[in-house]
Order: structure tokens, then sequence, then C-alpha cells
């Protein structure tokens, strides 16, 4: 899984931080904070092992 | 013998008469995400046929898709073609074809006891390329594994094959909706997957030992690999495959993918203006999912109401495994409060997708 772009999402009446936009593979896709989901889980890993940063919202 | 002690025979004391396959899919009639993909040479994905995944690691580049060339009583298969050829691999260069389970889907194997049960693997299989291929075991939980080999005897043959594997007495499954197995079709292999020997027993995971003896399918362009009526079963005897409706396939495959698409004049749900540039959209999946998808896009969407908006963005919040609400950005001019129609404005090419694929 190429995963060469992630940023936090905000959007009006939600959250802040609450979703993740990711560039995947040449695709972008909005990602939910679920474990079992296997973007997030794959974004989490590089992100524990230093390897990718989430952006901050604009 | 009786009809009935034969059929007894037949399908093995431990197997059940209906929902022997454990396979989602295998014989490969269920495409939603289209018929053909080119150009694949690297990464994890879910090219064409649903629940099959592709990963090819600097192994040639191939086209994946879903072809009408199949065996006697089945009607489609899934086709690898070689386009650039590389027929000196690196040693970290493969290409496999993956099944991927959720653990809860295979408690009945009981792995991790005494106990364990044997699986059979079947499968139809015609390539140009004959000699020997590895199909690998591949456990999560625990990271074990366990690889055994068939030959393609004939070039561009359809031919049968089946593979029984022991049951993993080393670690249990977890029973929960996260991989728990992998079946890996193994099509090419570079020498860090073939230096020692092929693990043949349940064993923790040694690269070496996993594709010992692969041939391969990506030495030439004029190569092709299809692959159909893919049965895992509980037992040590393959009964004959176990056909299932197109509508019953599609809704299994729809609990790992489901879309919205501009086919057929298809809406995608009804959406409230939260501004005069976000539309939130709830939206009920047509089956529970895995897990929370995620969602990608393609094409033209719009929105039409008192005006009609262009989409400019969609994302996920809320998702769960029946619902989810989808927030659009779009192009300015809806008022707040306002439904809003949502509908592709570039035909069968435009998709909405969700995916909870493993």
């Amino acid at each position: 899984m190429n995963i060469t772009y992630v940023q936090f999402i905000n959007c009006i009446g939600q959250p802040d931080n609450s979703a993740i936009k990711a560039t995947i593979d040449g695709t972008e896709i909005s990602v939910p904070l679920d474990p079992a989901n296997r973007h997030y889980a794959e974004i989490m890993r590089q992100v524990e092992a230093g390897e990718l940063t989430i952006a901050d919202a604009d | 013998m009786s009809k009935a002690a034969e059929l007894a025979a037949l399908i093995g004391s431990q197997t059940a008469l209906s929902n022997r396959n454990l396979i989602i899919n295998g014989a490969m009639q269920v495409a939603q995400r289209g018929t053909s993909t080119a150009s694949i040479s690297s990464g994890d994905t879910y090219p064409s046929v649903d629940r099959f995944m592709l990963r090819v690691s600097s192994a040639g580049t191939w086209t994946n898709s879903q072809s009408t060339d199949a065996p006697a009583g089945f009607s489609s298969s899934l086709k690898m073609d070689c386009t650039t050829a590389d027929a000196s691999l690196a040693a970290d260069d493969n290409v496999q074809i993956q099944y991927r389970f959720e653990g809860q889907d295979l408690q009945q194997l009981n792995f991790g006891s005494a106990s364990a049960k044997s699986l059979t693997l079947s499968f139809w299989v015609k390539a140009t390329k004959t000699g020997t291929n590895i199909v690998v075991l591949y456990q999560d939980d625990g990271n074990d594994f366990i690889a055994k080999s068939y030959t393609v005897d004939s070039a561009d043959t359809w031919e049968y094959k089946t593979i029984t594997f022991s049951g993993n007495t080393l670690a249990s499954i977890t029973n929960d909706n996260t991989r728990g197995l992998i079946v890996q079709f193994f099509l090419a292999a570079g020498s860090n997957f073939q230096s020692g020997t092929l693990a043949t027993s349940w064993a923790g995971y040694v690269q070496g030992n996993e594709a010992v003896g692969q041939v391969n399918h990506a030495d030439s362009t004029s190569n092709n690999f299809y692959i159909t009526g893919v049965q895992l079963e509980v037992g040590e005897t393959a009964t004959p495959f176990e056909h299932r409706s197109y509508g019953d396939e599609l809704a299994r495959c729809q609990r790992y993918l489901q879309q919205f698409t501009g086919a057929g004049s298809t809406r995608a749900p009804m959406g409230v203006a939260a501004s005069s540039t976000q539309v939130n959209c709830t939206t009920m999946y047509t089956q529970p999912m895995r897990a929370a998808p995620s969602v990608s896009t393609s094409g033209t969407w719009k929105f039409n109401g008192n005006t009609t908006v262009t989409m400019t963005s969609c994302t996920i919040y809320q998702a769960a495994q029946t619902s989810c609400l989808l927030l659009c950005g779009t192009t300015s001019g809806m008022t707040a409060g306002y439904a809003y129609e949502w509908f592709c404005d570039t035909g069968s090419s435009g998709f909405i997708r969700l995916d909870a694929e493993l």
C-alpha cells in the first residue's frame, strides 16, 4: 500500500480531526477512524513507525 | 453402495452439504469495480473480480481482468496477462493472487488446538507456462504459514487441482472481523522466497521457505494465467464446486465493497445542505459492511435542487457497519436546509465507492 499523503479533514457540524483524507496507490480516499479499516490500520502503522505524518486540517 | 452412502462418502463426515465453500465469488462471477485493469506493476489492489486481491511487487506489468475463458460449468475466470516481462526477478520481486478471510468466519477450524481441522483447496487453472506453482496459507494470528505445490502440466489447458492442508495446531484465529487467514497463489517469486525448503507443515513464517520452486509467469509477454472454481472447504476431500447464484455472491461481496454508479441512472442518497458549499448525505448500506468503509469517487457528481452544483469532495463521517454520513463539498450556490438529489453526470464510469476489504 503506497501512501503518499495524509491529512485531517474538518467539516461543518463535525468534531475537528474526525476524518482523514489520504492518497493511496494514486487514488484520493476518505478514510474513517476505524482500526478494522485496512487503510486506517496501515496509516497508523506507518505513523507509529515514523514513516508517515498526518498533516493538519486546512 | 447406496446413493446416500455415496453422497456421504463424497462429502465427508466433517463437511456440510451447503455452504461448504469458504471462498466468496470463487467462480469469478462478480466484478463490481469493472472487468479489467491494465498496467499494474506494484501495490496491493483489488483490480477487477471481487474478493481477489492482487499483489505485484516489481515483477512485470499485468492486466487483471474477468475473462469469459472458463472450463465447462463455469462462465468466468480471473485472467492475469503479462504485458511487460521480467525474466530476471530481483530477490524480493513477487506476484500473488490473494484471498483474505475474516477470522470470525473460520472458527469451525479449531486452529490452535490438537483438533485443528484440515482444509482442502480446489480450483481450475490454465497457464501458458508449465511447471511448479506454490499456494500458501498464511495465518496472521501467530504469524504462521504452510505452503504446498501443484503442477501445471500442459500449456494453455484448463486443469483441475486439489491441495489438502493440515490444520494449524500452533495458534488460534482471533474471532473478529479482522484478517484471519490468507490464501496466496504465487505467480512469481524472487530468490528471497526460494532460498530455503518449502514449508509443507505449519511453522512460524520464514520468507525463504514460502515459494520454493515457483516458476516465473512474468518471464514473457506471451504468458497468461487463468483461475476459477476456487473452493476452500473443511476436510481432506475436494467436493464438487458449490455454485451459488449471482445474487447470492453479489450480496456476500457487498460486505466488502459497495458502490453507487451512474449506470442506468442510478441515484446516490439524497442530501441536505449544511451551507452553500456542503451537503450532508446519510447513507444506508445495501448490506452491513465488514468495517467502516473508506470512500473514493470517480467521475462528475452533482447535486440538484433549487440549483445544480458540482461535488468537489466527499468525506466519510460517523462511519459504522450499517450506515455512514457522507459530507460533500460543492461549488457554491446551495441553500442551507434545502434537500438535494445526488446524481452522476458522467454515466456508468462514475462511482462513489465504499471499500471495507481486508
